[in-house]
C-alpha cells in the first residue's frame, strides 16, 4: 500500500516540476528516478516525497539541489577508451575531408567527455576547424564544464584511459595542477559553446558532423529515447556520425532504419539517406 | 513453503561467486519458466567473463541484460559490468550508470529493491557468498514487499560476510546450503 502512495507522490512531484519549472522528467525510466528521489528525500531531510514537492514548488533555491539528484553526474575522461580509439581510427579519417566541422556533446555533464573529444581532435589536427557544442540540462554541470577543473585524484584514471584510447601526447600537456585540482587548458574551450539544451523539450539548433551522447538515453523510457534519436537524426549532416554509450543502441528504436552501423561494437552509427 | 505464484528469481553474489553459481545455474532445467537475474561484482574494466563460462554450462539461455529489454522466463540474465540493472514496473530492464552503491556497480541492492517493487510477492531473492554487505538492504526490501528471501548458509560459504549481513537484515530469510538452493530453484514452477 505505502509503495503505491509513493508512486503517486512521485508522479505528482514530476508533474509539479514540469508545470512550475519546465523540467520534464515525466518519461524518464521510472525505477531509477524513484531510487534517486527516495535518496533526495532522505538526504535532504524530508519526511515524504510530498513534503519535498511542497518545498520545491515554493522555494526555487531548492531546485538546483533536487536537480543534482535527478540528473546523474557520473562521468570520466575517455570513459570506455575503445570508443575513443574507434572515433580516432575510424570516424576522424572521414571527418578530415570536411573544411569545417561541428560536434555536439549532448548530456555533457561536467565536461569530461567534451575535453576528451577536444584533446582527441587536437591530437589529430582537427581542433582548429571544429566548433563544439556542449549541452546539458543541469546548470551546475555546465558551469563545471566551463571551468574545466577536476580533483587531482581523478587524473590518474583519466591518464590511463587517454593512453588506452591511443593518445598521441601526454595528458599532462593539457592541464596545470594547483591546489588539489587539475585545470584544463583554456585553449581547449576556445571553440566550445556551452548551452542549456534538453533532449526532451528542445529542438534542433545546428547541423552536426558528429554527435556524442553517452549514458543519457538509458535514463529515458522508450518513447523519449525515440524523440532524442529523432532529434539526432534531424541534426546530423549527410553521412554524419552518432556515438552512444556502450550499453545503448538503436536496436529497439523507431528510428533504427535512419542509421547504419558504423562501428557496431562501440555503438557508433552513421546517418543513412532514406 | 507457501505456494504463491513466483514470477522471477534475483540472485546476488560476490567473492566466490563463480563456484557458488556453478552449483546452481547449470541445474536449472530445460523449459524453466522463470527469469533469473544475476548480479555478480566483477572488476569494472573487464568485459563479462562469466557469460561464456555459464553459456557453456547451462541448459537454458544465458545473456547480458540490455536496456529496455523485456524480462522473460527461461533466461538467465547477468548484469553488465559497470552498470546497475533495475527492473521497471512494466517488466523491462533499465540500466543505469549512477554512482556505485556499497562500492559496487552493478549493485545487488539496486537490482533487488527495484525487482521487489516490480514483482512484489512474486519474487525470490537469493544472497550467496561475498565479503561485503551489498544485498542486505535489497533482501529486506524483497521481504517487506511479500517476496521470498533465501541466503546461502554462511558456515559453508566461501566468504560469509555478505550472507551474514543479509540474515541480520532479514530475520525471515531461509538459510540453505548451495545444494538445497539449487533444488529449490529448480523445482519452482514445475510443481
Ligand atoms: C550519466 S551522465 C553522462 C555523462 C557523459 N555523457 C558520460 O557518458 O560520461 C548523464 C547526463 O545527462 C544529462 N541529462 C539528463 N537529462 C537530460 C536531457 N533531457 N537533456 C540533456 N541532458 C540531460 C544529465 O544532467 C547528466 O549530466
Amino acid at each position: 500500500m505505502s509503495e503505491k502512495i509513493e508512486d503517486l507522490e512521485i508522479q505528482l512531484l514530476l508533474e509539479a516540476l514540469f508545470q512550475r519549472y519546465h523540467y520534464d522528467f515525466r518519461h524518464y525510466a521510472r525505477a531509477s528516478i524513484k531510487r534517486r528521489l527516495i535518496q533526495a528525500r532522505d538526504q535532504l531531510g524530508f519526511a515524504s516525497i510530498s513534503a519535498l514537492q511542497d518545498r520545491v514548488l515554493h522555494d526555487p533555491a531548492m531546485l538546483p539541489r533536487l536537480l543534482d539528484y535527478l540528473t546523474v553526474q557520473v562521468s570520466e575522461m575517455f570513459r570506455d577508451p575503445t570508443y575513443f580509439r574507434a572515433l580516432r581510427e575510424k570516424v576522424l579519417p572521414h571527418l578530415r575531408t570536411y573544411p569545417s566541422l561541428k560536434v555536439w556533446i549532448a548530456g555533457s555533464s561536467a565536461g569530461e567527455e567534451l575535453y576528451s573529444l577536444a584533446i582527441l581532435f587536437r591530437e589529430e589536427g582537427l581542433y582548429d576547424r571544429t566548433l563544439f557544442y556542449a549541452t546539458d540540462i543541469n546548470p551546475e554541470a555546465l558551469r563545471a564544464a566551463e571551468a574545466g577543473a577536476y580533483p587531482i585524484d581523478r587524473i590518474r584514471k583519466f591518464t590511463e584511459n587517454h593512453q588506452k584510447s591511443g593518445g598521441r601526447s601526454s595528458l599532462s600537456d593539457y592541464y596545470t595542477a594547483a591546489y588539489g585540482r587539475a585545470v584544463f587548458d583554456k585553449t581547449l574551450r576556445d571553440r566550445v559553446v556551452f548551452s542549456d539544451h534538453s533532449l526532451v523539450t528542445d529542438a534542433v539548433f545546428a547541423e552536426m558532423h558528429l554527435i556524442s551522447c553517452r549514458n543519457v538515453m538509458i535514463y529515458f523510457d522508450r518513447a523519449l529515447q525515440d524523440r532524442a534519436i529523432g532529434l539526432f537524426r534531424d541534426s546530423l549532416a549527410r553521412k554524419g556520425f552518432l556515438g552512444l554509450g556502450s550499453k545503448e543502441s538503436l536496436r529497439f528504436s523507431a528510428h533504427a532504419t535512419g542509421f547504419s552501423d558504423f562501428v557496431p561494437e562501440e555503438k557508433i552509427y552513421q546517418r543513412r539517406e532514406l | 513453503m507457501s505456494r504463491r505464484p513466483i514470477k522471477a528469481v534475483a540472485i546476488g553474489a560476490s567473492a566466490g561467486a563463480v563456484q557458488a553459481l556453478q552449483a546452481i545455474l547449470p541445474r536449472l532445467p530445460v523449459g524453466y519458466p522463470l527469469p533469473v537475474v544475476v548480479v555478480v561484482h566483477v572488476p569494472s574494466d573487464r568485459s563479462n567473463v562469466l557469460l561464456p563460462l555459464f553459456q557453456a554450462k547451462c541448459r537454458i539461455t544465458v545473456k547480458e541484460a540490455e536496456d529496455k529489454e523485456p524480462v522473460v522466463g527461461g533466461v538467465i540474465y547477468f548484469a553488465p559490468s559497470d552498470y546497475h540493472v533495475l527492473i521497471e514496473a512494466d517488466g523491462a530492464f533499465a540500466l543505469s550508470s549512477d554512482e556505485a552503491v556499497n562500492y559496487s556497480r552493478p549493485s545487488i541492492d539496486v537490482l533487488f529493491e527495484s525487482a521487489a517493487d516490480a514483482y512484489g510477492p512474486g519474487l525470490v531473492g537469493v544472497i550467496l557468498t561475498g565479503a561485503n554487505h551489498d544485498g542486505a538492504a535489497g533482501l529486506k526490501a524483497i521481504v517487506d514487499a511479500g517476496g521470498m528471501a533465501i541466503v546461502e548458509n554462511p558456515v559453508g560459504a566461501y566468504a560469509s560476510a555478505m550472507p551474514e549481513a543479509a540474515i541480520e537484515a532479514s530475520s525471515a530469510a531461509t538459510i540453505m546450503n548451495l545444494d538445497a538452493i539449487a533444488s529449490y530453484l529448480s523445482s519452482l514452477g514445475t510443481a
